[in-house]
């Protein structure tokens, strides 16, 4: 479903991809786990548009997208749901919502939100609040369910449990879990390797910008260069 | 004596809906871009000059209008296009001055095509005052405040009605974020200049039979419209409305009470006044960000 192939990256004349390979196969959970820096978020940031692409090239759904605009990459069915939530502050949680659902008006806008509800039934609670005073682990839930509401069928999740409460961090990762079951490819990105692999098919580890190891979640897991670097075990 | 105070109140209203329109016009490009357009008073002339001359092309007054509307929001465009977009990764200071190098522009290609003639628009309908309660109001008068509540009006459903508006407020939040939306932000840019030009020429359009109009009137209506835009608390439509109307009223009772040599500076010292106690305006937005 995603290819990535030989993917380059800078920032200015500073290369932090450096020729990356990973692909991703419909219906699939995937795991990128890596140390700060290592370049996770410049990844998704470059399979989503949102980065330039300075070499090789994206394939998505048979497609080479590696020209395509940011913006027109969420109508071919790749969502981001960004580090830090990037949510719209200043706008209501439902309004967040609704703006997922930018690229459509049909009545299926409205089901969507009620699944997203059903999803994360503290946001219904929320929905005429500011979005910008909602706590950091329903931020994360609305920055998913808003990226949700585009019907992607590929999804890219950026560290979603970074800075949660272990009981949160349990019930996102049950999340991701269920998209599985909604036909939702997805790719996730983290630095609480255990969890993301434990929820994964197959995994990759970046560092420094390169892919060093791949695998099956479970391969990884007992890998003992992986428990010991990522896993601290 | 109240019939003194009701004059004043409205010949405030009727300068204040103007500085409310050129507020609400940088506002809107404000929000879309983080950018001061101080080019914002120009397109107030635009509108004026547009409409004097399509007239004297022998055009009727409201086709002469019209043109001058949608040619000044064409220029809107074309400034955000040409100038702008393109150097949308320098420092927001550096975009502002190429907003002020934008307005010596205009002036100076309208003084060259157009002259440097005061022009006079005739009253839409005609100049015989109303009386209300003791005070006089001309029917021009009413033609700016009414036009005024109608754009505002209209920008108010806009914002809240239409997901298009929703995904313009979504570009002034957070770029990035509208982007994985699946919104096209340069668009959204593209839509905030055009109206706010439009804006600003409607503003020109309606006030030039009232205070005629030149290729010089745009920098003086910039800073007020700047002042009452700061006022209300930038990036705020409400705000825009009423700073624009609180300044146009305190101008007309300084003028009316004290003296007109004056209303400049009491205006401005309230402004100040007010700032140094609630810097972000009467209605500024106040992001809270948790984490
Ligand atoms: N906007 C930027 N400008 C310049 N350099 C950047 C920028 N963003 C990231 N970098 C650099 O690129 C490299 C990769 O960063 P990236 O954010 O992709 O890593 P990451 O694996 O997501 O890290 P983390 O786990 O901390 O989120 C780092 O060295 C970082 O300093
Ligand atoms: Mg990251």
């Amino acid at each position: 479903m995603l290819v990535v192939e030989g993917l380059r990256a800078a920032y200015g004349r500073i290369e932090v991809l450096h020729g990356i390979d990973i692909e991703i196969h419909s219906g699939e959970i995937v795991t990128v786990v890596g140390a700060n820096g290592a370049g996770k978020t410049t990844l998704l940031k470059t399979i989503v548009g949102a980065q330039p692409v300075a070499g090789g090239t994206i394939t998505f759904r048979g497609e080479n997208i590696s020209a395509v605009p940011g913006f027109r990459r969420l109508a071919r069915g790749l969502a981001l749901s960004p580090e830090g939530r990037q949510i719209f502050t200043n706008l209501s949680v439902e309004e967040n919502l609704r703006l997922g659902a930018y690229l459509y008006t049909d009545t299926r806008v409205d089901k969507d939100m009620d699944d997203a509800f059903a999803m994360f039934p503290v946001l219904r609670e929320k929905r005429n609040l500011n979005a910008g005073g909602l706590s950091g682990g329903q931020q994360q839930m609305l920055a998913i369910a808003r990226a949700l509401m585009g019907r992607p069928s590929c999804l890219l999740l950026d560290e979603p449990s970074m800075g949660l409460a272990p009981l949160l961090v349990a019930q996102i990762f049950e999340v991701v879990k269920s998209l599985k079951a909604l036909g939702v490819t997805v790719l996730l990105v983290e630095q609480n390797a255990f969890g993301a692999l434990s929820v994964a098919d197959r995994g990759y580890v970046m560092e420094t910008g390169m892919i060093v190891l791949s695998g099956t979640g479970r391969e990884l897991i007992e890998n003992p260069r992986i428990r010991e670097s990522y896993l601290g075990l | 004596m109240m019939s003194d105070f009701l004059q004043f109140a409205v010949s405030g209203v009727t300068v204040g809906a103007v500085y409310a329109l050129i507020a609400l016009g940088f506002t809107l490009i404000y929000n879309a871009s983080d950018v001061v357009n101080f080019a914002q008073g120009e397109f107030v002339m635009l509108g004026g000059m547009g409409t004097v001359f399509a007239l004297q092309a022998g055009l009727p007054l409201p086709l002469a209008a019209l043109i001058a509307v949608m040619g000044t929001a064409m220029i809107g465009i074309a400034f955000n296009k040409l100038a702008i977009e393109r150097a949308r990764n320098a420092p927001i200071v550096s975009l502002i001055i190429i907003t002020i190098g934008a307005s010596i522009f205009l002036q100076g290609v309208v003084q060259v095509v157009f002259g440097k003639g005061i022009h006079r628009l005739p009253a839409f309908s005609g100049d015989e005052p109303l009386r209300l309660l003791g005070a006089t109001i001309t029917p021009q008068s009413l033609w700016v405040i009414g036009g005024a509540l109608v754009v505002f009006a209209a920008l108010y459903l806009f914002f809240t009605r239409t997901i298009t508006g929703l995904a313009v407020l979504a570009t002034a939040n957070n770029r990035f974020a509208a982007r994985l939306a699946g919104i096209d932000t340069d668009f959204m840019m593209t839509l905030s200049f055009g109206v706010s030009a439009a804006i600003g020429a409607l503003a020109g359009v309606l006030i030039s039979p009232i205070t005629l109009t030149s290729y010089q009137v745009g920098v003086p209506l910039a800073l007020k419209g700047f002042a009452a835009a700061m006022l209300g608390g930038m990036g705020n439509p409400k705000g825009a409305l009423v700073g624009g109307v609180l300044l146009g009223v305190l101008e007309a009772m300084t003028a009316g009470y004290l003296s007109s040599h004056y209303k400049d500076a009491v205006a401005f010292i309230v402004i100040l006044v007010l700032l140094s106690v609630k810097p972000q305006g009467l209605f500024g937005l106040r992001t809270v960000n948790r984490v």
